[in-house]
């Protein structure tokens, strides 16, 4: 018999989730309340006696010092509508595990599988809602009905003495350990129709292959041999979908592309990964030579670089972004902790060290209808911050560095980049730590969190666009304590070398990571029956592929089973052998002792057949805008201040701790008062060493609108400047490369595919040219194929957009730079030419214009640039730094200013330009590889000598007025306090 | 006592902070160790080697029933492998040998909620709690901190100002009743609080979450139990601060004098 406990704050203590309910419910549906309480309600699936139950509650559940408790009754009678939300059955419910956890400490003993503790939030709202009121209010703010049920209780209906029903939203499924087999015998509409019921996202050309390899005499006779049927069984179909699903397999990235621009001939490019970006990093690794910095690219979960003769560095970036669409806050969360375990299956495993994070949103104050299944953007930019808060927070792992990006088109799917790095010792009892490889025999052992129906067809669901059948059961939410005792496992484990191979399981689960870890020996037997589940009543390909969260695999040598399970025990963390690796030719899957899956894994992991896709280039029809030089050029610097891609996101990034592991030198805000924005983070990895870690990012989809191969290199030169702006070493540097596009194959869906895709290969030829041209090897990177939303006739397609992630060192953190002015009478300087390209600028934007001039990057002039840059930093010669990027020289200077106190006065008719340049389109160019430095008038001489053969120029001087003070020819263009220029700057998204 | 006296970090479920701490207890003079609650637990780990006890900063099980919740009621109920003793009777042994512990953040808040501290008996029933921050979310930011001289407190003896991080969303400290305030107040056991210049503030963000009388961390009267909202733990050298690129700043960071602190105190007890 189940029983409630309803926990609520005493009379008089404020209630921040009941105040944050009633600002939501005004901003977001239009709803005044007077006022929300909340409580927290834990339903008791178990027998417990009177005094346990009054331990529980009083104890655990409650805070007496400002909570009161019910049981078995209500708490608060007085409201005017009650609304309580729960989850789903199956959803994860992180706080009812722990209530469950706290429950079997105090019995001194574990919880059965019968028995079970299940929360849900209690709004006790105080305001006149009609029914319709109060169910929009349920379902569009306090609950997500992906995830959450709710019960809506008028006054007049509560019953005050038995108050609510307990309800325990248990899972009960019937049945379980079915296998069907899949009739593949037909024509072209009856295989596609298949693929599409089945949601296994697979084209007619690949179901044709599965189709042929069914019909194979080979085939066909191995498989009688263990007692299967000549058809594919659901266990392999569903293995296949999973292992050649774009999300896996990267098709269009290894697609056989024919490339046209215009009328011209048509080139053949074989495989965008191969021939842009594994030869990029193959031609910057030789030029490198024995500096080559790279230790382990592509073939892991994260690139692997050394760091110092002790140390290597690791370091992935994932996309969560259609799990974000739908539940923004499960699906960021699970993006951080899903991240975390890229390091930290890389290699023997790495300790988690930094997070950075790069969100793309529409605005928050979208005021237009919306199309239908689509959240309000402000929904999907709280969600998504305090998912990343909370995943990051929780797992102990600092947010150093990120960025948020406003594009209306971000409406249809918002991108949320999550990425980890790590650090790990050169070798571990003598083996390199950036090596692994499962041995035959070695025993499959899976760790941490169990099995349940989450995330059932992530992969191929993340393959496709958001439509009105993606499934709700492709929703997760990540536990970060689960994974963070699993960790803290498993870094003891690697220490002790109890295992050869790691690998996590996210996308694809079991059929992934054992199929992957797999082709090391040549095969393994899996046992599904044996894996841990959440809950009865699963089939085993849904054991095989689910993606439920907290869980890695690993390779363990049979002599070693016993200690790992030992210690796995010990330190609370479930581990359970599944099978072994073997030299069979094939993945072997097995349920309760018969065969239910026989994959050959040649054609497992090489069958998928390769695309074919035609791109065509023909430059879109933009204009420059003839448009009158504005007659004040300070009001449209504050204007573009206060720009949603320009403006403080200060409000967000504070959420997000940034100096836990004590390593934190160059922090998000810097300055006299902590707020100017950093270009890049600064961490000190090992706490009695100076020697740093340098993170940076650049993303710049604006640009996609003119030209893609600009976007490309702008975005690795703004990752490149951000980094030697705040000190780091460009000799030493690697890049993660990650895109999201929009679907770039031709269909009826998408007429303009062959365009999307000329745009991925033009930004795949920038992205090369780029990182080739600075001496940059990209070591890891992803790619997000899918971000289109089609729902009827309503088509959003996202900008297409590159993230680039630089990662690097610096000899020594002491003499890492900030942005932040320092001191009157110190000299301005601007490095870089100012040319007339404000296509695609903030500036354009703001004035409604796309352009056409997009920035282009001088690549050798910049990374010579760059290389003395460094230099000046090194001897000591810069005070401040900072990149000109949105907004150009005019935001710059004034983030500077501001950010220091500091008084600033130039003169624009100092600042090189390729001549003839309006003072507005000086001010707001947004040319590349530009920096502002600030240096002591008595290291000016040395500064300029270190300069010398490059472009540069003094423009300015540090003023103790107070004020941005910006001069031209014509005399004194504006002359803004520092005060306004930071409220123009802090008050967009302040109060978010 | 011979050889260096040693400092135990606790780590385990939701602790994040041991490697900063351990750090800051070799910089303040010890022999430090990270050791994981399940080696406590398997009782292959005793409490008593140890001079000097750090519950670090983290999300002890997500904090999922409030901050420290399920390991303050770990703590209470869980029994050393062997049945010998419960984990809270070794650390009772050890708060009466005269050990002094540090509660850093979510340290703090268990301390707090297994009523270690105020502990104005000795250990007691919860006698006050850390909660919600007053803007309901959580925050990265640097405070200044005033001490009261007058405090007991052996952690904080010579110093007067600290700047230090707070990284918290339960950080508001709130007592039972004036009574428990008013006792607190009388023995200087509010040993520091969020200041503008030099005076307590509840000025929001200098006063970050909004705590009664600004407190940001309180003692024990025996001064040996220290819990603190702040984390001196973060600030070692002075490139940790926020402005060390601007400001002439001292190489060690403030936060190594807490620690120092502390082994000058175990060093000649």
């Amino acid at each position: 018999m189940a029983v409630r406990v309803e926990v609520g704050y005493r009379e008089g203590v404020r209630d921040p989730r009941g105040e944050r309910a009633v600002r939501e419910a005004r901003e977001l549906v239009g709803i005044p309340l007077r006022s929300v309480r909340t409580s927290n309600v834990y339903t008791l699936d178990m027998d417990l006696p009177g005094d346990v139950l009054e331990k529980v509650a009083s104890g655990p559940f409650s805070d007496p010092i400002i909570q009161q408790y019910a049981i078995d009754q209500p708490l608060v009678y007085d409201f005017d509508v009650l609304i309580e939300v729960g989850f789903k059955p199956g959803v994860t419910d992180n706080v009812g595990r722990s209530a469950g956890e706290a429950v079997s400490q105090i019995l001194e003993r574990p919880l059965t599988s019968e028995e079970g503790v299940y929360t849900s939030i209690q709004y006790i709202i105080d305001g006149d809602l009609s029914p319709e009121a109060a169910e929009s209010l349920a379902s569009q703010v306090l609950a997500n009905e992906l995830i959450h049920r709710w019960k809506i209780v008028h006054r007049d209906q509560f019953d005050p003495v038995r108050g609510i029903n307990p309800e325990v939203p248990r899972v009960s499924i019937e049945g379980g350990g079915r296998v069907a087999e899949v009739d593949l015998d037909g024509g072209d509409e009856e295989l596609m129709r298949i693929s599409r019921e089945g949601l296994l996202a697979l084209s007619l050309d690949e179901m044709k292959a599965i189709q042929a390899y069914y019909c194979r005499d080979d085939v066909r006779e191995m498989r009688k041999a263990v007692g299967l049927g000549d058809r594919g069984t659901d266990v392999e179909i569903e293995a296949l979908a999973q292992t050649w699903s774009e999300h896996c397999k990267h098709k269009i990235f290894n697609a056989l592309i024919r490339y046209r621009e215009g009328d011209g001939e048509v080139e053949t490019v074989d495989s965008l990964f191969r021939s842009c970006i594994v030869e990029a990093t193959e031609v910057v690794r030789s030029r490198m030579g024995e500096r080559d910095i790279c230790l382990s690219v592509f073939k892991d979960n994260a690139g692997v670089i050394r760091f110092n003769d002790d140390y290597n560095l690791v370091f992935k970036v994932e996309t969560h972004n259609s799990p974000s669409a739908l539940d923004p806050y499960g699906g960021a969360l699970t993006g951080i902790v899903g991240v975390n375990r890229d390091p930290f299956g890389t290699g023997l495993g790495a300790n988690l060290l930094f997070n950075t994070d790069v969100f793309c949103f529409a605005s928050p104050f979208h005021d237009e209808p919306l199309p239908p299944r689509i959240l309000h953007p402000r929904r999907i930019y709280e969600g998504v911050v305090e998912g990343v808060e909370h995943g990051g927070n929780k797992s102990g792992i600092p947010t150093v560095n990120g960025a948020v990006v406003f594009d209306e088109r971000f409406l249809g799917k918002p991108l949320v980049y999550c990425g980890t790095g790590g650090i790990m010792p050169r070798e571990i009892q003598g083996h390199p730590s950036h090596e692994k490889k499962a041995q035959i025999g070695d025993r499959v052992v899976m760790v941490g969190g169990r099995i349940g129906k989450d995330g059932i067809h992530g992969a191929t669901f993340s393959s496709e666009e958001l439509h009105e059948g993606s499934p709700v059961s492709a929703v997760q939410i990540g536990d970060p304590i689960t994974q963070k005792r699993m960790t803290d496992f498993l870094l003891r484990a690697r220490d002790e070398r109890l295992y050869n191979s790691i690998t996590d399981n996210g996308a694809g689960g079991l059929s992934s990571s054992v199929g992957e870890m797999a082709e090391d020996t040549g095969g393994a037997e899996l046992h599904l029956d044996l894996a841990p589940l959440k809950y009865s009543g699963l089939d085993p390909w849904e054991i095989l592929i689910s993606e439920a969260q907290e869980r890695m695999t690993v390779a363990v040598p049979p002599e070693n089973v016993t200690r790992f399970m030992e210690l796995s025990r010990k330190m609370g963390v479930e581990s359970t052998d599944l099978g072994r690796f073997t030299d069979s030719g094939y993945f072997h899957i097995l349920y309760d002792g018969r065969t239910v899956g026989y994959l050959d894994m040649e054609f497992l992991h090489n069958g998928v057949p390769q695309m074919v896709l035609d791109a065509l280039w023909e430059p879109p029809a933009v204009q420059e805008p003839a448009i009158d030089e504005p007659p004040d050029l300070g009001a449209v610097l504050l204007s573009l201040l206060s720009r949603l891609n320009i403006c403080s996101k200060e409000s967000i990034v504070r959420r997000y701790d940034h100096e836990v592991q004590g390593g934190s030198v160059v922090k998000p805000f810097t300055g006299f008062r902590d707020d100017g924005p950093s270009d890049a983070a600064v961490i000190r990895p090992i706490l009695d060493s100076f020697e740093g870690v340098v993170v940076s990012n650049g993303i710049i989809p604006r640009y996609s609108d003119i030209d893609t191969y600009h976007m490309a290199a702008c975005a690795v030169d703004e990752a490149m400047r951000n980094y030697v702006a705040v000190g780091g070493d460009p000799s030493w540097a690697a890049a993660l490369d990650n895109f999201c596009w929009c679907d770039p194959v031709e269909s009826e869906k998408t007429p303009d595919g062959p365009y999307k895709l000329a745009q991925l290969v033009r930004a795949n030829r920038g992205l090369y040219d780029a990182v080739t041209a600075y001496g940059v090897p990209l070591i890891s990177g992803k790619d997000s194929m899918k971000n289109d939303y089609i729902m009827g006739d309503v088509k959003i397609s996202i900008p297409p957009t590159l993230l680039v992630s630089v990662i690097g060192r610096m000899d020594d953190v002491r003499a890492a730079v900030t942005m932040d002015l320092k001191r009157p009478g110190n000299l301005l300087y601007i490095l870089g030419e100012t040319s007339d390209e404000l296509g695609g600028s903030e500036y354009y934007a703001h004035l409604g214009y796309i352009g056409r001039n997009v920035p282009k990057v001088a690549f050798a002039e910049a990374r010579e640039r760059y290389r003395r840059l460094h230099q000046a930093v090194e001897k000591g010669l810069i005070r401040s730094c900072h990149d000109c990027s949105d907004g150009g020289l005019a935001v710059a200077l004034a983030e500077m200013a501001f950010a220091g106190g500091v008084g600033l006065k130039v003169d624009l008719a100092r600042v090189p330009t390729e001549g003839g340049m309006r003072d507005d389109r000086i001010l707001f160019s947004e040319s590349a590889s530009r920096l502002l430095v600030e240096v002591e008038p008595g290291k000016a001489d040395e500064f300029e000598g270190v300069l010398t053969d490059t472009v540069w120029a003094r423009i300015g001087v540090c003023t103790p007025e107070g004020a941005l003070v910006v001069e031209s020819d014509r005399g004194e263009l504006f002359n803004l306090e520092l005060g306004v220029l930071r409220d123009a700057w802090k008050t967009p998204l302040g109060e978010l | 006592m011979t050889g260096r006296p040693k400092a135990v970090v606790i780590t385990g479920n939701g602790t994040n902070c041991e490697r900063e701490a351990a750090e800051a207890c070799r910089l303040g003079g010890f022999d430090a160790h990270i050791v994981h609650i399940s080696d406590l637990l398997s009782g292959e780990v005793i409490l008593d080697e140890f001079h000097f006890l750090n519950l670090t900063g983290g999300f002890l099980d997500g904090d999922d029933l409030g901050a420290a919740m399920v390991q303050a009621n770990r703590l209470k109920y869980a029994r050393v492998k062997g049945g010998r003793d419960r984990l809270a009777e070794q650390l009772d042994r050890f708060i009466q040998g005269g050990r002094p512990i540090l509660g850093v953040c979510n340290g703090f808040q268990l301390m707090v909620k297994m009523g270690l501290l105020p502990a104005l008996d000795g250990r007691s029933e919860q006698l006050a709690t850390l909660t919600f921050n007053d803007s309901g979310r959580f925050e990265d930011r640097w405070v200044d901190l005033i001490v009261d001289r007058r405090s007991p407190c052996i952690f904080t003896r010579g110093i007067e100002r600290l700047s230090l991080p707070v990284r918290h969303g339960e950080g508001k400290f709130v007592v039972a009743d004036e009574a428990v305030m008013d006792r607190m107040e009388s023995g200087n056991l509010l040993t520091v609080r969020y200041a503008h210049g030099d005076e307590p503030t509840m000025e929001y963000p200098l006063n970050p979450n909004g705590s009664m009388s600004a407190v940001a961390g309180i003692c024990s009267p025996t001064g040996l139990l220290f819990g603190l909202m702040p984390h001196p733990e973060a600030y070692l050298h002075r490139v940790n601060h926020p402005r060390w690129t601007r400001e002439d700043l001292p190489e060690e960071g403030a936060g190594v004098e807490l620690f120092r602190n502390a082994y000058e105190y175990v060093r000649e007890s």
